[in-house]
């Protein structure tokens, strides 16, 4: 962290805090109208599915209302976070992303050893040996590891099956 | 009597060639995921639990229950030479321990870190050998009604306890509650909250909420912070160990009250953390050289070191004994006997003598071993933390994707998994406090479960009523400790 002002670039932690909060009474919310379908009243046997999981809705709905309100009453003026940080942050989320969005058609090695080389090589900035190192040599050990000593399946896509692993 | 006999059957299966094995890969382990940034004791362990799938049980549990002692002793490291604390618990321990590092004295600090670490949970395991089988043989006896209150108070102690807003904690935890409910309700067979979704029948497993709040939101939070390593030299001869362990008697009286406190907060499920912030408090405010606390005292490592391993291994009293979880790794332990085929509760202590303790033999050589080891390999753990963290972050995020994957083998959990990640790192950065919401997660079922059918019953019994009241006492105890202190202002 270079700078500690107050004026530091960044969403203000204060819209972060009240925006998270609406989040969560979004989900109280949800959470509400789902009980309700399930229905909420006391049937022949006691109480229907949605019984307590309505309560629980309405609990959400209220300490976020009452969150909400005092995220906005405070005046402190900080930063959430910079924007280079949450350049940072982006950083790991997108990729992911896009690795758990590939897994399932790939397979778990292949979107792992593209992964971590990216991440390495573009974040790094390791040369190409050290990341081909690591990008192939850890997805081995993991096949090892799971596979065959401890017979977890992991998920395979066309390569490995192409292999006959 | 009866205890004595058991334990050392318990001893005879820990002593088993594969159970000391299985031991020590945990310790070391769990040592590397205490040491990690990222990989902490819950999500370590959730990382690790499928491959205890083909393991019998006692050796799964001892396997991850020494990954937990290894990460409770790994954090530590982090802290004294890096002043980054490996987990939340060890924060407390950068204030004296880096200090420490820093004035050339990192050999005597780690020293009196372990050691103490050591302490506090011998002390909790004596508790645990003596105590559990009480609380157990009385919970027998419990019905839904009790059952729920004990679940009441559980989560009451959390809001009352927790440093966090109290209404960040019941937020927090009414989530929880409102995902466990989601898929198949067990009562009456209905579906519900999965608005059509198939992939939601079965509800949203905490482990994967475990790897994705504790694991990848760990990882978001230190990308955004920025790491940079400059790390103290870490190297303990056999001099420094014994002239540090013939000092540390002298600090009894803190060690002591540390072992309470931390038994105490980990019993309730405060957890680790506040319980070494509290700790360090006391000792602070009580301590003759409590003004030098913050520039390198060594009763400031003994302090939360001790009151934190202490409560991290009371909290798998709860756990065994009644079925709740006094932390989120005993969560995740407890979620592994369910896989296992193993019902948590006072009934383990009648069907699964050998199960329950061999466990509690193990904590005893469990932490004797990690005690050894950590003071051993100080230097070679250490060096862990000088690899960059942009080849471990890719490498993490893997391991919880297998973690995530292993779990029911569903791509979807991934997906989930990376979802959670970034809710946890929202959530943490304003200040929510996790534990609960996963913890609410493991027991919503049961607690629900039990509220509706003591809802068909009554409420009103003597014992019911007492639990109930004790758990509004917690619920409200920020607020009476606080009308205390203003009846004491107004008085004076």
């Amino acid at each position: 962290m270079t700078t500690n002002s107050s004026r530091a670039a960044g969403p203000r932690h204060k819209m972060v805090e009240a925006g998270v909060a609406l989040l969560i009474a979004l989900f109280g919310i949800v959470v509400i109208i789902g009980s309700v379908k399930a229905g909420i009243n006391w049937g022949a046997e006691g109480p229907r599915a949605g019984f307590f999981p309505f309560y629980i809705g309405i609990f959400i709905v209220v300490s976020s209302v009452i969150n909400l309100w005092h995220a906005l009453r405070e005046d402190n003026d900080e930063p959430f976070a910079e924007w280079g940080q949450l350049r940072q942050v982006m950083s790991v989320v997108v990729p992911t992303a896009i690795y758990v969005g590939a897994m399932p058609f790939t397979g778990l090695y292949v979107a792992s050893v593209i992964f971590i080389g990216w991440f390495m090589r573009w974040l790094g900035k390791y040369s190409w040996l050290t990341v081909l190192g690591v990008a192939f040599g850890m997805p081995i050990v993991t096949y090892f590891i799971f596979e065959r000593w401890f017979l977890v399946p992991l998920p395979k896509g066309p390569l490995e099956e192409w292999l006959g692993l | 009597m009866e205890e004595i006999v058991n334990l050392f059957h318990g001893f005879a299966v820990a002593l088993q060639p594969f159970n000391i094995m299985v031991m020590l890969v945990g310790i070391v382990l769990g040592v590397i995921i205490g040491v990690l940034p990222g990989l902490g004791g819950a999500n370590g362990v959730a990382i690790l639990l499928p491959l205890t799938f083909s393991m019998p049980p006692t050796s799964a549990i001892i396997m991850l229950s020494c990954i937990y002692w290894g990460a409770l002793f790994g954090g530590a490291i982090t802290s004294i030479l890096f002043n980054i604390p490996g987990e939340p618990w060890s924060v407390a321990t950068t204030f004296d321990g880096y200090p420490m590092a820093q004035q050339g004295k990192a050999g005597e600090a780690l020293t009196a870190a372990f050691t103490s670490s050591f302490v506090g949970a011998l002390f909790a395991v004596v508790m645990i050998t003596l105590v559990a089988p009480l609380v157990a043989s009385f919970a027998l006896q419990f019905g839904p009604a009790e059952k729920f209150a004990v679940y009441f108070l559980a989560f009451c102690s959390f809001v009352g306890l927790s440093k966090e807003p109290p209404f960040k904690t019941i937020a927090a935890m009414m989530m929880g509650f409102a995902l466990a409910a989601v898929g198949l309700d067990s009562i009456t067979g209905q579906l519900r909250l999965t608005f059509g979704f198939t992939e939601m029948l079965n509800g949203f497993d905490f482990l994967i909420a475990v790897i994705g709040l504790f694991g990848i939101g760990e990882i978001l939070i230190t990308m955004e912070e920025g790491l940079s390593f400059r790390g103290g030299k870490a190297k303990i001869d056999l001099r420094v160990v014994l002239q540090t362990w013939k000092s540390l008697p002298a600090y009894w009286m803190t060690s002591l009250r540390s072992c309470v406190i931390g038994c105490w907060m980990g019993i309730t499920p405060a957890g680790a953390t506040p319980a070494s912030f509290m700790s360090y408090g006391i000792a602070k405010r009580v301590s003759k050289n409590g003004n030098n606390f913050g520039k390198g005292e060594i009763e400031g490592v003994i302090a939360p070191e001790t009151a934190a391993h202490a409560a991290g291994t009371a909290a798998l009293l709860p756990m065994l004994s009644l079925g709740v979880p006094g932390s989120p790794t005993a969560a995740v332990l407890l979620g592994g006997l369910l896989i296992w085929g193993l019902q948590p509760g006072p009934m383990l202590f009648v069907e699964q003598k050998e199960f329950v303790w061999g466990l509690i033999a193990s904590m005893y050589l469990g932490n004797l071993f990690g005690l050894i080891v950590v003071l051993t390999c100080v230097p070679i753990f250490a060096a862990i933390l000088r690899v960059p963290f942009s080849i471990i972050a890719p490498l993490i995020l893997v391991l919880c994707a297998i973690g995530a994957y292993s779990v029911h083998s569903s791509t979807f959990d991934v997906m989930l998994m990376l979802v959670f990640g970034v809710v946890g790192y929202l959530l943490k950065k304003c200040n929510y406090p996790l534990a609960p919401l996963v913890l609410a997660i493991v027991l919503g079922d049961k607690a629900e479960e039990a509220f509706r059918q003591s809802l068909l019953g009554s409420f009103s019994n003597p014992l019911v009523s007492t639990i109930m009241v004790l758990g509004l006492i917690a619920l409200f105890w920020s607020a009476i400790q606080e009308g205390f202190s203003r009846l004491r202002t107004a008085t004076a």
